[in-house]
């Protein structure tokens, strides 16, 4: 079941992914990034990361799409049916570039699953137990608040520049 | 499954790279650089199910910087359509206003 599920969201994920790059209007587009961040968070729940699917769903699929959503209709962009795919030089690149990418990365699969890196670490019913003992949000909100916590209060802090900074930038006179 | 994991994600992050390079379109450009995070994303969720609980703390703070940098990137994208009245970015060839 698990591994249907998988495959089911794998193709709707890339599927969607294409979408996103074959889509002439950017609100199609914009719509297609939903679908492919939406099966993402599935493939999140396969691999017992719920929060993260949660998260994904409510702050990616749901906050930042939106946003994106809200400048194409701010900039009125939605009607613009003009195919701009840049050809020529720069599909060739585009195709080197991702191809190069492709046989470096196909390299690294091989055997990707015996590797024997994976002989040092806990492995999955190390963590499928702590889940169980600790709860989906408390396996992940430990090492939060103790081990990160100072890259967590910068996180916060980022958030802050960055609130800032937009508004800064998208003001008519600062 | 880990396998087929990496793999789907080397897919999306291509695709990503893809439109990237060949859209001119900055938004969609944008939205191309989210889907390589979130390819990113996806690999460190399927490989913190074999090395620990760590992977998943990285997503979140992945994703708390894609929200960030979402909000000023669109920012700037908003403020250089007041100057140019395009997002195209064939006609961005001046690093002044």
């Amino acid at each position: 079941m698990a591994e249907i599920l998988f495959y089911v969201f794998a193709a709707i994920a890339v599927g969607g992914a294409l979408g996103v790059v074959l889509q002439k209007n950017p609100v199609g587009s914009l719509l297609f990034m939903v679908v492919s961040l939406g099966s993402v968070a599935g493939l999140f729940v396969l691999f017992e990361a719920h929060f993260l699917a949660a998260i994904q769903v409510i702050v990616y699929a749901g906050a930042i799409m939106v946003l994106f959503l809200f400048v194409i209709m701010l900039l009125n962009l939605g009607h613009d049916y003009r195919a701009d795919l840049r050809l020529g030089f720069w599909s060739v690149l585009a195709f080197a570039t991702v191809g190069g990418l492709a046989g470096l990365l196909a390299r690294q699969f091989r055997g990707a699953e015996e590797s024997p890196i994976y002989q040092h670490f806990p492995g999955p019913a190390a963590l499928d137990s702590l889940i169980v003992e600790q709860g989906v949000v408390g396996v992940i909100a430990r090492p939060l608040f103790t081990d990160y916590v100072v890259a967590f209060e910068l996180t916060g802090i980022l958030l802050l520049v960055a609130l800032v900074g937009a508004i800064v930038l998208a003001k008519r006179r600062v | 499954m880990l396998t087929e994991a990496l793999v789907v994600s080397a897919l999306l992050f291509l695709i990503g790279t893809f439109g990237v390079l060949v859209r001119r379109n900055a938004i969609i450009m944008f939205l191309c650089i989210e889907l390589q995070l979130n390819a990113a994303n996806l690999s460190f969720v399927a490989l913190s199910r074999h090395l620990g609980i760590d992977g998943q703390v990285f997503v979140f703070f992945v994703m708390t910087v894609a929200a960030a940098e979402a909000a000023v990137g669109l920012a700037i994208i908003i403020s250089i359509f007041r100057h140019y009245q395009t997002v195209n970015v064939d006609n961005f060839n001046l690093l002044k206003w």
